[in-house]
């Protein structure tokens, strides 16, 4: 098991490696930095001296290979430099935001599993019934929503009921829990009901798939309750497929939540990467492109490793 | 002696039916999104002849006007008549949508239909690569693509947009197409053929493509509806189609949300085609597997 994890970590390092290279390198392939949209952004005329000048000082005038060297240097010891915009360290930027969709990816989260559990066991178990006609059309629905679609709905509900619009400033779990969850509780609902479907079906296929299997068999002509077949004989094993999407929908929800932060006005990691490359902050983007992926991988090999602890007929080599 | 051929296809031989007949007994809620998609697809078409108005057409007089006799969907805050870009709308979706997803799974399946193939180094060095660009999440990737391609309008369809949702759809296609191609690289035939002294592009073309094509159907149809959303998003975001062009994402951008209480029509029917739309591809692709694969046959 830690030999396997060893392995793990160490085949990141070039999964990552190559993600690095083709940021970096596809960023530069775009004509025009960031000094021009800072400087001529605004159609004001500035001398190419000054331009020379902001250039030379963000560095952008090295050769493209002394630039990638020095952000490695930078990212292997923890100095991830400044933005090139508001010249506040990466860091400090993305720190603020990370909590925010850190916390409505978990919410979503919580939302989505209280949801596609119980509606993909009673689909599977009722399947071909009206039950499972009304789950299936409820979770295909799930799917064709946006999410940003739903959020806007979602307003629009609380604006005629509560004449509640979404607050424009943040406020921080640890400041006023209760203003808090109010305010990131229906964002976490219109994504937790895409999310929601997608693990509620693979709940009904894997648990149908486990349902057919020879232990299931077995236990019901032991004459166990069919109650207790489904919860201590398939549910265990049914639920394994379901753990996987789940991982890989909470790394999507990190950074990939853009659209539904603009409706909602909440300043996350998504908007920041949207802002980011309006302004050709390489910097920035190239941070944020790693942090996603290290959380996209990390999610996949927790899953892993979950599997192997709930699943003693996995083994690694 | 149907046995060495195409396992992934059901065989068509034997089948006293049409196709798109038993299609539709077998499968009669995909005939019904078949049916919606079709709908959509010829109002698309058909725009101009269908819609009752232009849908660049300003009525400063129909400002924000409720749905009426006269404007079924409402209008919005230039007074065009919602309706009307709703169906202009389908045109810009469906054109992308279908667009991307058949570049993306194109490529896709090349790919992934040559890593199986080749193998060996070949197979490691393409799957890594898959491995790096997966563990972008879609839209940070399309954004990227984006950013660097600009714009490249090609008879009213920004190409650069096609692109960039194209993108994040070809390694996913890569690695479903590859472990089907897998499977169809070590038969028999393949062997034979590798005998015979052919090509390697006529291997994979005549003996490997063929086979692999009910899950490229699949990922197809289900990639469609994907790239609607992904349009929708990117468009909503101001990075994909831009003003006057009527696309449905746009429609709920920017000044729609504005007017959450004098004009919610604004919001509703942009965002009802766009559910409807993938709720249709997403239904019709989904009985297309059961009906392809005789895995799911259940």
């Amino acid at each position: 098991m830690l030999r396997y994890l060893g392995r793990r970590l160490v085949l990141m390092i070039p999964t990552l490696l190559g993600v690095a290279i083709i940021t970096f390198f596809m960023l530069r392939v775009v004509p025009g930095d960031i000094v021009e949209v800072k400087l001529r952004g605004d159609g004001g005329s500035v001398t190419a001296d000054v331009i020379a000048a902001e250039r030379a000082r963000l560095g952008l005038d090295q050769p493209l290979l002394v630039q990638f060297a020095d952000w490695m240097v930078g990212l292997v010891t923890f100095d991830f430099g400044i933005s090139m915009w508001t010249g506040r360290p990466v860091v400090e930027e993305i720190g603020l935001r990370l909590e925010l969709s850190f916390q409505v990816a978990v919410m979503a989260t919580v939302v989505a599993v209280l949801i596609a559990i119980p509606l993909g066991t009673l689909s599977a178990l009722f399947r071909n019934t009206w039950i499972d006609y009304v789950v299936r059309i409820f979770t295909i629905a799930g799917l064709a929503v946006p999410s940003f679609w739903l959020g806007m709905l979602v307003i629009l509900a609380l604006l005629a009921l509560f004449n509640w619009l979404p607050p424009i400033t943040y406020t921080p779990l640890y400041v006023d829990p209760i203003a808090n969850l109010s305010q990131l509780i229906w964002p976490a609902l219109a994504v937790g009901y895409r999310y929601a479907a997608v693990v509620a079906r693979m709940v009904r296929s894997s648990l149908l798939e486990v349902m057919r299997e020879d232990y299931i068999r077995t236990a019901r002509a032991k004459g166990v309750f069919e109650r207790l077949v489904v919860m201590r004989h398939a549910m265990g094993n049914a639920l394994l497929p379901a753990i996987t999407v789940i991982g890989l929908e909470f790394a999507f929800l990190i950074g990939g939540l853009v659209v539904t932060e603009q409706v909602f006005n909440l300043n996350g990691i998504g908007r920041l990467f949207v802002q980011a490359v309006s302004r050709n902050d390489f910097m920035l983007i190239q941070t944020l492109v790693m942090l996603l992926a290290v959380v996209f991988i990390t999610v996949n090999l927790i899953v892993d490793l979950l599997y192997a602890a709930l699943d003693p007929r996995i083994r690694y080599k | 002696m149907a046995v060495a051929s195409a396992p992934a296809l059901p065989s068509p031989v034997g089948r006293r039916r049409a196709a798109w007949l038993d299609f539709i007994i077998a499968q009669p809620l995909g005939a019904v999104a078949l049916f919606v998609v079709l709908v959509m697809a010829l109002a698309a078409i058909f725009a101009d002849v269908v819609a009752p108005y232009d849908p660049l057409e300003i009525d400063w007089g129909a400002m924000l006007s409720a749905p009426s006799m006269e404007h079924p969907f409402g209008t919005d805050s230039f007074g065009r008549d919602i309706f009307t870009r709703v169906i202009y709308g389908a045109r810009t979706a469906l054109a992308i949508g279908l667009l991307s997803s058949l570049i993306g799974c194109t490529l896709g399946a090349a790919i992934g239909i040559a890593s199986a193939y080749f193998g060996g180094r070949v197979d490691m060095v393409v799957q890594r690569l898959v491995d790096m660009f997966l563990a972008f999440p879609i839209i940070v990737l399309a954004l990227v693509v984006v950013a660097i391609l600009g714009r490249l309008p090609v008879l009213g369809v920004d190409m650069n947009l096609v692109l960039a949702i194209a993108v994040p759809i070809v390694p996913k296609v890569a690695r479903v197409i590859r472990s089907s191609a897998l499977t169809i690289v070590t038969m028999p035939y393949i062997d034979a053929a590798r005998t015979a002294g052919y090509s390697h592009l006529r291997i994979i073309l005549r003996h490997i493509a063929p086979n692999v094509a009910a899950p490229y159907l699949i990922l197809l149809t289900a990639f469609i509806a994907q790239a609607i959303l992904l349009e929708a998003s990117l468009s909503f975001l101001g990075l994909g189609v831009t003003e006057p062009t009527p696309a449905w994402g746009l429609m709920l951008s920017g000044n729609a949300s504005d007017f959450y209480r004098e004009a919610p029509w604004m919001i509703l029917f942009p965002g009802l085609a766009i559910s409807l739309a993938v709720f249709a591809f997403n239904l019709f692709g989904d009985a297309l597997r059961d009906w392809l694969d005789p895995k799911f046959k259940t």
